[in-house]
């Protein structure tokens, strides 16, 4: 059932040119940061070569493709959650789904889940642009999964916020932007840099992506990402249960 | 036409009441329906008849009372309870960039039809509705009352035991209303159907039973065989029953 909905969620991305647009965008962009880094790379060769324990390919290619990556990501993520549960408000299709004998939880799970199959794809094609380069080296394969899995958990956490705020509203457009401001205000909280506010940096999920993007697999970035995933789905699927109780 | 066994109950709702902010939308409302009969629910606007169609749907929760559907408590287990019934709200729930197919198969779907079955329930539910060569067409470019077909045929295709349609015939011309009259009686030798609207001509050519709501409540409910042995008019029992509420109040 859940796979109903994800698989009827893909379908009507495609159906929409958004989001192929979105695709080609993100493709472009991020190929012109692979070949920028590309080139920087062939221009330092000959004196990185000089030094011991250089970093290679990966470290200078590979990670700022994935760091830019997530900040696109933060940016059009927005634009494909906005209409999840929006639009079936104001187009008063959430009835189908609510009188379908299924329940909310499997609904909310399996837009999540639609989503994020779509955005796994676009991971694939920063993963594969990153492996062309084995044409003419060797990767480090593990700060380049690291970054896989940082990248998909960053995803995973939008699309569960983007999700969360489309319940609240009928209108697809404020629920793009109210995501994209929530999304802004964590990246702000990174800039932070006082002293004595250190620890709401801990609250900032690009922080904690730039842990995964320096090969750094740490233990606690993961549960953080993986419970703020949750608790906006919990929070979605409480809130679309509510609905039916107090409206 | 109705035919009095208890056992034979496919809805029973009792006591049901709903507030909105401390003031009753529907108030004790006890309503039953039987095995292949057809209830027309009317009522003035505002009386609360979407509401309860919405509570016997599972699309609202009633502050009170109880809700069983085929002998499964609705409030319960909400999953199989609903899977005995199916309801056009009174926006038809379309998803305007999917082809007739496409959406049925969708809806299909979600009520579980066995795959290999599939098929055959969309062919047969578009028979029904007569829609049978608008399969591939996108449903945002249909007319609105093509677009009212569509919402019967996802009410129906899981062949439910209880359709619950909400004013079906709004919006729609004299023709298509016959045509809509004539679906509604062919599905309800199969199943019940509750039928809600504020055409009273409709009720008398299509229902057995009528229920009228007023501010809530029901004021009526009576078969409408025994309103025509009394030889009494609908329509003054309407007025008479609505507007002396209004005054009251």
């Amino acid at each position: 059932m859940i796979l109903a909905i994800a698989s009827k969620e893909l379908r009507s991305l495609f159906i929409s040119p958004l989001a192929w647009f979105l695709l080609a965008l993100i493709q472009i962009i991020l190929t012109w940061v692979f070949l920028g880094r590309l080139d920087a790379y062939l221009h330092v060769q000959p004196q990185l070569q000089q030094i011991a324990n250089s970093p290679g390919f990966t470290e200078i290619i590979v990670t700022p493709v994935f760091a830019m990556a997530a900040l696109l990501l933060m940016m059009i993520i927005p634009l494909l959650t906005m209409r999840l549960l929006a639009e079936e408000r104001k187009n008063h299709t959430l009835v189908l789904l609510v009188s379908a004998p299924i329940a909310i939880s499997e609904v909310v799970i399996g837009k999540f889940l639609g989503l994020m199959l779509f955005i796994s794809g676009v991971i694939a094609f920063i993963a594969i642009l990153s492996v062309s380069l084995l044409a003419g080296g060797t990767l480090d394969s593990g700060l380049l999964i690291s970054s896989i899995l940082g990248l998909f958990l960053v995803a995973c956490c939008f699309v569960a916020l983007g999700l969360y705020v489309s319940s609240l509203t009928a209108q697809p457009v404020i629920a793009a932007l109210s995501t994209l401001g929530i999304l802004l205000c964590f990246w702000v909280l990174d800039m932070l840099d006082s002293g004595q506010t250190e620890w709401i940096q801990y609250f900032s999920i690009l922080k904690h992506f730039k842990q995964f993007n320096s090969g750094l697999l740490d233990s606690f970035s993961v549960t953080y990402l993986v419970l703020f995933t949750l608790f906006f789905i919990v929070l979605t699927i409480r809130h679309l249960d509510g609905d039916r109780l107090y409206r | 036409m109705t035919n009095h066994n208890a056992s034979s109950l496919t809805l029973s709702a009792k006591h049901l009441s709903r507030a909105y902010n401390r003031s009753f939308a529907v108030h004790d409302v006890t309503l039953q329906l039987e095995k292949g009969e057809i209830l027309g629910l009317l009522g003035p606007n505002g009386a609360g008849k979407s509401t309860t169609m919405r509570m016997l749907t599972g699309n609202l929760a009633p502050s009170s009372g109880s809700i069983e559907i085929c002998g499964i408590d609705l409030l319960d287990n909400p999953k199989s309870a609903k899977a005995h019934l199916g309801y056009l709200p009174e926006i038809p729930p379309l998803y305007m960039d999917m082809t007739v197919d496409e959406f049925l198969g969708f809806v299909a779907q979600l009520h579980r039809i066995d795959k290999k079955r599939i098929v055959h329930a969309i062919e047969d539910s578009k028979k029904q509705c007569g829609l049978t060569d608008r399969g591939k067409q996108l449903i945002g470019t249909l007319s609105k009352g093509l677009q009212q077909r569509i919402g019967i045929a996802q009410a129906i295709i899981h062949e439910p035991d209880i359709i619950i349609l909400d004013e079906p015939t709004v919006g729609l011309d004299p023709n298509q209303i016959r045509e809509m009259r004539q679906l509604i009686r062919a599905l309800g030798r199969s199943s019940s159907i509750i039928l809600s609207t504020h055409i009273l001509s409709e009720v008398e050519s299509s229902c057995d039973r009528v229920l009228i709501m007023n501010e809530g409540r029901i004021v009526l409910d009576q078969a409408l065989v025994e309103l025509r042995q009394k030889s009494m008019d609908l329509e003054t029992i309407f007025t008479e029953l609505t507007q002396i509420e209004a005054k009251l109040h």
